[in-house]
């Protein structure tokens, strides 16, 4: 099973977590075969939201919703199963000044190749 | 490695995974001291394995080297995390880890009583019976927590943290890794066992959800049932199992196709499960002979009496009253007194049935138990009393919770009006 973890943080704290940590945590997790993607994100003061209304593109800046704790990083892992993912997610740096939202992966491609096969019959 | 010799050395692996995982785990949390720990040595392992299997062929005891690969990993792990984790806690583990001569040789009597090991403490009385559950499901059976959440109806992420907080009760608490000893160990058993029945009962008397799911948590108890057995041959151990069997071979006639509940009565005896029968039978027979006779045991004797007669109406009631009138003397209930109730019905007329149903309901007890009006409703459906009948139909339809109970009760409730 894939999951994505979401770090979530209150930016004033980043620095509270050393890169050169999460840097070495990153390794770990890619060398154990554990980790798919991971990235950490710039500042949210560079986010820029996009919306499609009537077809008319509607740019704004920043996040749409004022909030405490701001995305900050993700890491797309392979668990066995939601314990596993909770126990790699609890060993995220960031979650010890943050949260960490662990959400399982839809599997929307395989459920619409299997769609489209079962039509073909 | 070219993509077909990946593909199959995953094909290896995971059918080790299948077979070897929960035994090495099981070894890997007494090594490790810690259910977590054990947990990521035993991902690392498997990981291990794929890389090397295919360079270096299959190991002579996959066993051993996933157990010795997966300690070796968890020492390297910690020492690599004490450069960044100050933690005194890490230190200790570590030099206990080392001290304990972390390169012996792998002990195979010594892995044998892990499985038991592991049972034990997923079952520790500490523990909530939820917990026991879940946690069972998870490190002895290897379902995932999805699977055990989508069984029992209920969200992940509530079940995830029944888990996360049953583990770290183990290691707060200092829950011990091992089979109790002689004193404890009946007392002991007994959480275990319930647990075990626990899980048959969710997937053989629960009708809503997702039934297939459902029926494969009696298939996991039966499972679990014979593992016990093969590592811990107690008569009540036989006893649990035989009447999982002797129930389970039921399935097939219990339900309509359309789902409907069909009753002991009425059931088609020859869609019975004869193989699970025969095994059930022989255990019975070995737990009854093994003078040790408990509730179990005693249990699986009255569903064997059904299962060696093809008619309701030739079935030995007296031998069934008989077994619960044992019953009741060992593990007094008043659900047990209700049963042998049902049975006097059978033997000496529904008159004498009605007695005994009114005098327990008459004191209050199983007041708020639809079964117990059930059965009330009918022996009054016997006699020829149908307002009384009618009354209790409609107060146990008032306390039944699943639909094809209550379309049964309903049904009932229909025939009388006609």
């Amino acid at each position: 099973m894939k999951y994505l973890c979401l770090v979530y943080l209150d930016e004033k704290r980043l620095q509270e977590v050393p890169d050169a940590e999460c840097v070495a945590f990153d390794a770990g997790l890619r060398a154990d075969g554990r980790c798919l993607a991971s990235e950490a994100l710039q500042s949210v003061h560079t986010a820029t939201t996009v919306r499609v209304c009537n077809g008319q593109v509607s740019i704004t800046d920043g996040p749409f919703a004022e909030t405490k704790e701001q995305l900050a990083g993700f890491y797309m892992i392979e668990a066995r199963d939601l314990n596993e993912a909770i126990q790699i997610a609890a060993k995220i740096p960031p979650a010890r000044v943050g949260s960490i939202e662990v959400r399982p992966i839809r599997p929307i491609r395989e459920t619409v190749a299997a769609q489209q096969a079962r039509q073909k019959h | 490695m070219s993509e077909d010799a990946t593909a199959k050395a995953r094909t290896t692996v995971d059918a080790v995974y299948r077979s070897e995982s929960r035994r090495v785990l099981a070894t890997l949390i007494r090594l490790l001291g810690d259910f977590e720990l054990a947990e990521e040595a035993l991902h690392d392992a498997f990981a291990a394995a794929l890389e090397q299997w295919p360079r270096e062929g299959l190991p002579a005891s996959p066993r051993a080297w996933l157990i010795s690969t997966g300690r070796f990993k968890a020492v390297d792990k910690l020492r690599r995390a004490a450069r960044f984790d100050s933690l005194d806690e890490r230190a200790e583990q570590l030099e206990a880890l080392v001290d304990e001569g972390t390169l012996q040789p792998v002990d195979e009597e010594a892995v044998k009583d892990d499985r038991l090991r592991l049972i034990f403490t997923c079952c520790h009385p500490a523990l909530s019976p939820d917990a026991q559950v879940a946690l069972t499901l998870r490190e002895v059976c290897g379902l995932t927590t999805e699977e055990i959440a989508s069984a029992f109806l209920t969200g992940a992420s509530t079940l995830a943290q029944r888990i996360v907080r049953a583990k770290a009760k183990i290691r707060e608490a200092r829950i011990p890794y091992e089979v109790p000893s002689q004193p404890e160990l009946p007392e002991r058993l007994e959480v275990v066992l319930r647990v075990i029945y626990l899980v048959f009962n969710e997937g053989y008397s629960a009708s809503s959800g997702d039934s297939l799911m459902r029926a494969d948590l009696s298939g996991e108890a039966i499972r679990l049932g014979r593992l016990l057995r093969q590592l811990l041959p107690q008569p009540e151990v036989n006893g649990l199992l035989a009447l999982m069997l002797l129930q389970e071979s039921r399935r097939p006639a219990r339900t309509t196709p359309a789902g409907e509940v069909v009753v002991l009565e009425d059931q088609d005896r020859s869609l019975w499960n004869r193989e699970q029968i025969m095994e059930g039978l022989a255990l019975v027979k070995e737990g009854l002979g093994s003078g040790r006779i408990g509730a179990y045991t005693l249990q699986a004797a009255i569903a064997a009496v059904h299962a060696r007669t093809h008619s309701i109406t030739a079935t030995d009631w007296a031998e069934i009253v008989r077994l619960y009138e044992w019953l009741e003397r060992l593990q007094p209930s008043p659900v047990i007194e209700l049963n042998r109730a049902v049975a006097v019905a059978m033997r000496d007329g529904p008159a004498a049935g009605l007695a005994l149903v009114d005098a327990i309901l008459g004191r209050g007890e199983l007041a708020e138990y639809h079964l117990a009006h059930a059965a009330r409703a009918d022996l009054c459906r016997r006699l020829g009393r149908t307002v009384e009948s009618r009354a209790s139909y409609q107060q146990a339809l008032a306390l039944a919770k699943q639909e094809p109970e209550r379309r049964f009760l309903k049904r009932r409730l229909a025939e009388l009006s006609e």
